[in-house]
C-alpha cells in the first residue's frame, strides 16, 4: 500500500487556496497520475499533417505511454499503444515515416494492419489449440480508448470508457477554432521539427506559468527589460521600422496593469486562457495580403472577427498550451516528478502569406527554444522551485491570488488577468480526472 | 593585410579563443552589421526564415545576448556558465581573393558547464567571412549540432 493509492489521499493534496508539494515531488504521485489522470482526460497527440499519407505514422506518448499515431488505408487516423502485444517490443522506434500497408515487429516479425488488427504470425500452426485468440497478445496492437480528428488535431483517451471529446473540452474549442480559421483555407500545416527542452522539473509547473501573469516582467527582464534599453540606445525615430526582437520580447516587459487588464478565461475541467481582452500579440503589424485573403474566405464581418481574438496562452488540460495568434503548440510531456520534456511545434496557416510562418518560427526560437534568453529565466525559476519544495516543514505552494470565495470552476468565469484562478481550475480538474479513475475500479 | 590559408585558420582559432574566454563585446566586433548567427533545429536545414532554428540572430539580438550575459537580473546566469571549445584544424573551403570572401568549415567539440552540469555538444562551424578595411570579419555564421534533434537542457552561450 503506497501513501496515495487511495482517492482521498490524493484529493487531500488540493485545498481552495493551496497545494501540497507532494503533487511536484512525489514519485507515487506521479505514478498515479499516468494511471488515472493521463488515462481519463483527452490528451493531445498530434497534428493530421504530421501523417498525410496512407502509412504515415509519427511516435510520441500519452503521458509516459509510448503511442504510435497512423493513418489507416481507409484515411482516417488511429493510435496504437508501440508496443508488440507478443514479447513488447515497440513496434516504432523513429519519430515518423511510412509503415506500407502494415507493422511488422522487427524482432519475431509478427505483423499487423495499420488499425492494429493481428495480420500474420510466421509458423502460425505453433500456436494451433494454445488459445492465442483468447489472450491479449492474439488481439494484435491495442488501441487507445477513443481518438478524435478535431480540425486536424489528434487527440487521444486511453481509457476505454470515459467522458466524452465534447464533454471534455466544451467551449474552449473556441481557441483551437480561432487558430485554425486564421488559415484563408481553414486548415493548418505542422512546420518541420518540434523545439525540444529537458527540464528538471514538474510538467505541472509548466503548464501553470502559462497563465502566470505576474512573472514575465519579474523573470524576464534581463531578455524584455534589456531589449527596451538596448532600443531606446539605438535612438531610433518613431517611424523606423523596430528590430524584430522588440516586437517579439518586449511586450513580456508590460506593466501588470496591462495583464489585469488583458484578462483570464476560464472553462470546465481545467481549460482556460489569458488574454480575453488583449494579449502580448495584439501589436503585431500587419502582413500586405493576408486581410484581403481572409476577407475572401470568409467575407470580411468574420475575417475581422477572426483577427480581433488575441488570445494569448490557451491552456488544454493536462498538458499543452496553444497561441492562436502566432498558431504554436506547447506539449508539457511528463518523464518523471521532477523530469519534463517541452516540445514547441509551429504550424503554417494553409493559403496565407508566408511572413506570418516566418513570424511564428521568430517567436518560437526567440521564446522556447533551450537556446532562448526568454526560456533559460524560466527553466530557471521551474527548477529552483523544484529544488525549493524539498524544504520541510514548510509543504505547500500558494494559488490564492484573487481567489473568491465559492468559486465554480463547472462553469465559464472571465477574471482580471492577474488571476490565479486557472492555476485553482487546474487542479479542481486535477482531483476530479485523478479521482474519477478509482471510482471506476472500486466499482469493477 | 593579405588573407592566406594560414590568416583565417587563426581567425577561427582566435574566435573561439574570445568565447572561451568570455570575451563577448570583443566577440560582436568581429561581425559584419548585418550577419546572422544560425544555429539550425532540424537536420541538414536550408531554411532559417520559415522554419523553426535553435537560434537565427542578427546584431540586435546578439548585442541583446551579450547584454543580458551581464545583466544584474540574469537569474540564470547566477552563477555564471563557462564554456570550452576543442576545434580540429579548420576547413578552408573558399578563398575568392578578388571578391574578399571566404568559407571555412570546423568540426568541434563545444563544452558548457554551470553549477554541477556539464553538457558536450559535438558542432559543425560554417563561418562566412569577409575582407573589410584591412580587418577579417563575420559575414555569418551556421552552427550545426550533430544531435539537433535531441531534448537539449539550456544552451547558455555560443558554440
Amino acid at each position: 500500500m503506497g501513501r496515495y493509492d487511495s482517492p482521498a489521499a490524493l484529493a487531500a493534496l488540493v485545498q481552495p487556496h493551496q497545494v501540497h508539494r507532494d503533487i511536484y515531488t512525489d514519485q507515487e504521485v506521479f505514478q498515479q497520475e499516468m494511471k488515472h489522470l493521463f488515462a481519463n482526460a483527452w490528451v493531445f497527440v498530434g497534428h493530421e499533417s504530421q501523417t498525410p499519407n496512407k502509412g504515415d505514422y509519427f511516435s510520441t506518448h500519452i503521458g509516459t505511454q509510448p503511442v504510435i499515431q497512423v493513418r489507416h488505408s481507409t484515411g482516417d487516423i488511429h493510435v496504437l499503444l508501440n508496443r508488440c502485444p507478443h514479447k513488447g517490443t515497440k513496434i516504432v522506434i523513429d519519430r515518423q515515416g511510412n509503415t506500407g500497408k502494415f507493422f511488422r515487429c522487427p524482432y519475431h516479425a509478427w505483423s499487423f494492419k495499420t488499425d492494429g488488427c493481428l495480420l500474420a504470425i510466421p509458423l502460425k500452426k505453433g500456436y494451433q489449440n494454445t488459445g492465442l485468440e483468447e489472450t491479449d497478445s492474439g488481439k494484435g496492437m491495442r488501441s487507445v480508448g477513443d481518438v478524435k480528428n478535431y480540425r486536424g488535431f489528434i487527440f487521444a483517451r486511453l481509457a476505454e470508457e470515459g467522458m466524452s471529446f465534447e464533454e471534455f473540452f466544451g467551449d474552449s474549442l473556441t481557441s483551437l477554432d480561432n487558430m485554425v480559421d486564421r488559415s484563408p483555407a481553414g486548415r493548418l500545416e505542422v512546420v518541420g521539427p518540434p523545439l525540444r527542452y529537458l527540464h528538471h522539473c514538474n510538467w505541472k509547473m509548466l503548464v501553470e506559468n502559462q497563465t502566470d501573469t505576474c512573472h514575465p516582467m519579474v523573470a524576464h527582464e534581463s531578455s524584455a527589460g534589456t531589449a527596451v534599453k538596448l532600443y531606446e540606445e539605438m535612438g531610433l525615430p518613431e517611424d523606423a521600422p523596430k528590430p524584430p526582437a522588440m516586437e517579439i520580447i518586449a511586450p513580456f516587459m508590460s506593466p501588470y496593469e496591462f495583464f489585469e487588464g488583458m484578462g483570464i478565461r476560464t472553462w470546465p475541467n481545467g481549460h482556460g486562457h489569458t488574454g480575453v481582452n488583449h494579449s502580448i500579440h495584439s501589436d503585431y503589424s500587419a502582413i500586405p495580403g493576408y486581410f484581403e485573403a481572409l476577407c475572401d474566405s470568409y467575407g470580411e464581418e468574420k475575417a475581422k472577427a477572426i483577427l480581433d481574438e488575441n488570445r494569448h496562452n490557451t491552456v488544454y488540460f493536462p498538458n499543452i498550451m496553444i497561441k492562436g495568434p502566432i498558431q504554436q503548440l506547447r506539449v508539457f510531456i511528463p518523464i518523471a516528478a521532477d523530469r519534463t520534456v517541452v516540445e514547441s511545434y509551429i504550424y503554417r496557416l494553409v493559403d496565407a502569406p508566408d511572413e506570418l510562418t516566418a513570424r511564428t518560427a521568430m517567436y518560437n526560437r526567440m521564446i522556447n527554444a533551450p537556446t532562448s534568453i526568454v526560456g533559460h529565466d524560466d527553466l530557471e525559476m521551474y527548477e529552483r522551485a523544484q529544488e525549493g519544495l524539498m524544504v520541510d516543514g514548510l509543504e505547500w505552494v500558494n494559488i490564492q491570488r484573487l481567489i473568491d470565495e465559492d468559486e465554480d470552476f463547472e462553469v465559464e468565469a472571465v477574471e482580471n488577468g492577474t488571476t490565479e484562478r486557472q492555476m485553482r481550475n487546474q487542479f479542481h480538474a486535477w482531483v476530479k480526472f485523478m479521482t474519477m479513475g478509482h471510482k471506476a475500479e472500486a466499482a469493477e | 593585410m593579405t588573407v592566406t590559408r594560414e590568416s583565417l585558420i587563426d581567425f577561427i582559432y582566435d574566435e573561439v579563443r574570445m568565447l572561451d574566454e568570455g570575451r563577448f563585446t570583443e566577440w560582436l566586433n568581429l561581425w559584419l552589421p548585418d550577419g546572422h548567427y544560425w544555429m539550425p533545429l532540424d537536420y541538414q536545414q536550408k531554411d532559417p526564415i520559415n522554419e523553426t532554428s535553435l537560434m537565427y540572430e542578427d546584431m540586435f539580438m546578439l548585442k541583446l545576448r551579450v547584454e543580458r550575459l551581464n545583466g544584474a537580473r540574469t537569474f540564470s546566469q547566477k552563477p555564471k556558465s563557462r564554456c570550452h571549445h576543442v576545434i580540429q584544424r579548420p576547413y578552408v573551403d573558399q578563398m575568392d581573393m578578388e571578391a574578399g570572401r571566404f568559407v571555412t568549415t570546423t568540426f568541434m567539440h563545444y563544452v558548457e558547464t554551470r553549477l554541477d552540469e556539464q553538457q558536450l555538444l559535438a558542432v559543425t562551424a560554417r563561418h562566412d567571412l569577409a575582407l573589410v578595411d584591412g580587418a577579417l570579419r563575420i559575414a555569418n555564421k551556421r552552427v550545426d549540432i550533430v544531435n539537433c534533434d535531441a531534448a537539449f537542457r539550456n544552451i547558455q552561450l555560443l558554440p
